[in-house]
């Protein structure tokens, strides 16, 4: 999953303000290189825009390790890795499930059974799938609800971005916001996804060179992972350094879930609305050269996905064990600043400044994703099927330069509006459960079930999404129901959209025509198109780039680091 | 839905398939019109690798990181639990930087592939 289940705090602050680095010209040097290069990709990948295909999926020709290397990277924001080392101070190595149960077998989902249907069918967007599949009313209501969550988490992205920066850097938030923005525009305008993709790959790298150090360090302060455990088992319970311990039906645990609840809730509606429908992380897949790559693209990404835990994990573990009460008012410290705290305490000038600018990269990774999925969404989904219908190639792309540096300006503006809730990460995952799960139940009946007429992919949509708005909206807020946490009341409004979508999507179909045979060739699961009969190129037969090893492979060595977990 | 009659028209008027491609929406529309820009795509041709780019950042990140850590004093390393963190992340990066260059000089970015007519294999890759 994306983001962490919950900022525990109600103050607007991210992190705790005494958290200044000791940064020097060394740190900034580092980092200017970073902005240097960052803005010399833009540059150099302009020159390969010619058509609005190359604008917004590179031409469909990259190779799958830098596909699969963005999908990670669009992924690991830095909401990400400072909230899911938050999760851990808080709850402990539950986290795990977010990685193992919560993603591995929604990328594997997405890549062996979707991605034939994505790309064979040579879509350029989630959408445009709805298109096909559905009518103009699905594509034209999920188009607009993409946009909008698009502009909405980009500019979550920003804020926090903002506060981070505030804290650790002490500079003032609009400047952060200005200047993180101003690069994000200035790449993504110039050189479209392919810049976005190439500063992905390079985020992953950078981003990884931030945290290894951080894990290795605090790992070595607490004793490594045997007094790490100790320390924790001592201070927070057996359960804590555990992956399954308390979560049995009807046990208390600080997570608030059983095992049912994670496999299903998380492992199921959250975790697979998340990775196989959300056009920000599929759009990487779809700019892959051919079918293979594209297939193998959230496949790549798995294998660092699943050992990325460990490095938010153990930092978030080793903050809970080196600080009594870490995260409590008394400590002076909040959950999120775990990452902070270990950098300040631990990093001398010249890591340091390589895992500001590691964290710095993460959140304009996760900002350039949403954008570029959203100027690509705007322009062939809206603008050029709606509004402008008629133009050369070449006015599509002028536009969408424009409407990226629209969409950059609106995220400001909706990171001025993230600033005004109380806690960014619960208010992320809110979004998620309104925009992310309805669009999977329309995708996943619209797929499986050849039945699903052409007007029920609209009304799904469109019950789904209002169902996950009123259960938050009215039910929680005005207590009509009473659900603990703000978590709690996500994870049933995600369950309510599933099933309202899924309900009316049955019931719509069973009254009105469905679409002709003809029509669902390559779009339901059983058809075939002509794109997925495309001969593999040269070296594709390896043994190393089969689909179905990378993916069964992935799936048994996520369950085989449970085991050190689960006893 | 007029969609049967779009079908119809759109069979009798291949030549203008843009046209038709923004009215007609089904699937042969959207493999026509991306099968094409994908015959003018230049990104295959033109886009650099990035591996040039990984490859030369860590070079310079880990030359500037290992010197930092040749230099360091004991404050520093004893701020990192006594460990030389910046003489051995500077090698890792240094390292990674060294293995992207090595790599895209033994395995050179391939030619852009020789324009297919519509006929041969529409998913491109090099024609034998």
């Amino acid at each position: 999953m994306h983001t962490p289940t919950q900022t525990p705090t109600n103050s607007p602050t991210l992190l705790a303000a005494e958290l200044r680095l000791p940064t020097n010209w060394l740190d900034y040097t580092l980092l200017g290189i970073y902005f240097v290069v960052v803005l010399g990709i833009g540059f150099a990948a302009r020159r390969s825009v010619k058509t609005s295909l190359d604008f917004f999926l590179s031409g469909r020709s990259l190779p799958a390790w830098v596909t699969g290397l963005a999908f990670i990277s669009a992924n690991l924001a830095a909401t990400e890795i400072l909230g899911m080392a938050a999760n851990s101070a808080q709850y402990g190595a539950y986290t795990v499930h977010w990685y193992w149960i919560g993603a591995i077998p929604a990328m594997v989902f997405l890549g062996l059974v979707m991605m034939p249907f994505y790309y064979g069918s040579k879509v350029r967007s989630v959408p445009e799938f709805l298109l096909l599949r559905f009518d103009k009313g699905a594509h034209l209501l999920s188009s607009i609800l993409f946009a909008f969550a698009a502009i909405l988490i980009a500019g979550v992205n920003l804020y926090a971005l903002a506060i981070v920066v505030e804290a650790l850097l002490g500079w003032p938030q609009w400047v952060a916001i200005v200047v993180a923005g101003f690069f994000v525009l200035a790449y993504i305008t110039l050189g479209g996804l392919s810049s976005a993709i190439y500063n992905e790959v390079l985020q992953f790298f950078v981003i990884l060179a931030a945290l290894i150090p951080i894990t290795v360090l605090s790992l070595k302060k607490v004793g490594g992972w045997d007094g790490l455990s100790d320390k924790l088992t001592q201070t927070h319970g057996d359960d804590f350094v555990t992956a399954w311990g308390g979560t049995g039906i009807g046990e208390a645990n600080p997570l608030g879930a059983n095992w049912l609840t994670i496999v299903l809730g998380l492992g199921f509606v959250l975790s697979f609305g998340y990775w196989t429908t959300n056009f920000a992380e599929v759009q990487r897949a779809l700019s892959a050269k051919n079918l293979s790559a594209a297939q193998r693209t959230p496949l790549i990404a798995a294998f660092p996905k699943i050992f990325i835990v460990f490095l938010v994990m153990i930092p978030g573990l080793a903050a809970a064990a080196l600080i009594p009460g870490f995260g409590t008012k008394e400590s002076g410290y909040q959950y999120n600043d775990a990452i902070p705290y270990l950098m300040e305490g631990l990093l001398p000038n010249g890591v340091l400044g390589i895992a500001v600018t590691g964290l710095l990269a993460a959140f304009m990774a996760g900002m350039a994703a949403n954008v570029s999925s959203f100027n690509t969404v705007f322009t062939t989904d809206i603008w050029a099927k709606y509004v402008v219908t008629d133009r050369e190639d070449g006015y599509y792309v002028r536009f969408g330069r424009l409407i990226t540096a629209i969409g950059v300006l609106a995220s400001i503006g909706t990171a001025f509006l993230a600033s005004s809730f109380s806690n960014i990460m619960s208010y992320l995952q809110t979004l998620f459960s309104f925009f992310n799960v309805p669009m999977f139940v329309v995708f996943i009946v619209g797929m499986f079930w050849k039945r699903a007429s052409m007007k029920s992919g609209f009304w799904g949509l469109l019950a789904g999404t209002t169902a996950a708005m009123v259960n938050y909206f009215v039910f929680y807020k005005q207590d009509i129901i009473s659900i603990p946490s703000d978590q709690g009341a996500n994870f049933v409004s995600a369950i309510a959209g599933f099933v309202a979508g899924g309900v009316v999507m049955v019931a719509v179909s069973l009254f009105t025509a469905p679409k002709p045979t003809e029509e669902l060739q390559g779009l339901v699961y059983g058809t075939r198109s002509p794109g997925m009969a495309e001969p593999p190129a040269p070296g594709d037969e390896a043994w190393y780039r089969k689909p179905a090893l990378l993916g069964w492979g992935a799936i048994v060595l996520a369950a085989a680091c449970y085991i050190p977990f689960s006893f | 839905m007029t969609e049967n009659s779009d079908h119809s028209d759109r069979s009798a008027n291949p030549d203008h398939p843009e046209h038709s491609a923004r009215h007609g929406y089904s699937e042969k529309d959207v493999q026509r019109e991306v099968t094409e820009l994908e015959g003018k795509s230049a990104t295959a041709a033109r886009l650099f690798d990035i591996r040039r780019i990984i490859g030369g950042l860590f070079v310079i990140y880990g030359v500037i990181v290992t010197i930092v850590g040749l230099t360091d004093d004991d404050a520093a390393i004893d701020k990192a639990e006594g460990i030389n963190i910046n003489l051995w992340t500077g090698l890792g990066m240094l390292l990674l930087g060294l293995f992207f260059l090595a790599w895209l000089k033994l395995r050179p970015t391939a030619p852009p592939p020789p324009d297919v007519d519509a006929g041969a294999a529409p998913g491109g890759g090099p024609t034998e």
